[in-house]
């Protein structure tokens, strides 16, 4: 096995991006339903995992369900700033994602925090700590999140 | 139904992933000295109130050549928005798909979808398949693609 994923691989890929099973043998369970033997998916599901293919294989949790927030904020970041801006932001604990994007707000990142108090008070310190505006843009509804994509 | 402090425990020690082995849920009831059939059952819970979204693999999307990404933006009718959104997200190359407030005058745009692909065309055709989708409902609409990943760490819960 190398570091791409081969077609077998990919089956798993795409047949485990959810619904796996919470019974005793769960593996054997996947592989009997593709026809495989369950010590050869959890042997390539660890492969994929240890080269990074997968970021891991368990429970996607959702933060606001257990008590947490998010928010997707962007800035508006001179150029010649932009760089300082992002080691800011960098190490700002608060800061779970952080995007250059082409528009004139230009750095788009996601605030995590313990509560949803917690996400004002990020949002400021990054004002505070980058003298810019931080435009917030809390999510009003969500239609849908799959997440899923095809290996 | 709010999580208590076992399943917080749980949530914690399997949030980075499951014990690969051939029973997962009894590794991590051991280690946590619980029951395994008390794990399952705690576990089928924390998904049917949706504090688990799902349990499976999580691909990194790069690793996959999925090296493109769009931010898809749109700005329809507030009458609109909930309708479209749903009929948005619902394409099955939609990862996200949120209602989020406009930021006047700079942002008119209050539905984002976002898209992948492994080629910047791709993530092109993705966003004309959402244009034709909503059609004349569309006054304004953009696609932000990102051309740098300054910072990614996951989300993670205490224990």
């Amino acid at each position: 096995m190398t570091a791409t994923p081969d077609a077998l691989d990919r089956r798993l890929i795409n047949a485990l991006q959810g619904g796996f099973p919470i019974v005793p043998r769960p593996f054997a369970a996947v592989a009997d339903a593709l026809g495989l033997d369950e010590d050869e998916v959890i042997g390539r599901i660890a492969h994929l995992v240890e080269v990074g293919i997968l970021s891991r294989f368990g429970p996607m949790l959702d933060a606001e369900r257990l008590g947490g927030a998010v928010c997707l904020c962007a800035l508006a970041v001179p150029a010649e700033r932009f760089e300082a801006v992002a080691a800011i932001l960098a190490d700002l604990p608060a800061v779970a994602h952080n995007y250059e994007r082409r528009h004139a707000l230009n750095m788009w990142f996601v605030l995590a925090t313990e509560t949803p108090a917690g996400i004002e008070a990020a949002a400021r310190a990054v004002e505070a700590a980058t003298g810019l505006t931080v435009a917030r843009f809390p999510k009003e509804r969500e239609y849908f999140i799959g997440m899923r994509v095809e290996a | 139904m709010m999580p208590d402090d076992t399943d917080r425990r749980l949530l914690a020690a399997v949030q980075a992933g499951l014990p690969l082995v051939r029973e997962p849920y009894r590794a991590v009831a051991e280690r946590l000295g619980l029951d395994a059939a008390d794990v399952m059952a705690r576990l089928e819970r924390l998904l049917a109130s949706g504090a688990v979204r799902r349990i499976g693999a999580v691909p990194n999307h790069y690793r996959l050549g999925l090296i493109h990404n769009g931010m898809t933006v749109w700005d329809v009718a507030d009458a609109e928005v909930d309708r479209l959104g749903a009929a948005v997200g619902a394409l099955d190359f939609v990862t996200h798909c949120y209602r989020r407030p406009r930021a006047l005058p700079l942002w008119p745009y209050n539905l984002f979808a976002m898209v992948h692909g492994r080629t910047a065309d791709e993530i092109d055709d993705k966003r004309a398949a959402i244009a034709r989708l909503i059609g004349d409902a569309c006054r304004a609409s953009d696609m932000l693609p990102s051309t740098r990943i300054l910072k990614k760490t996951g989300l993670r819960i205490g224990a």
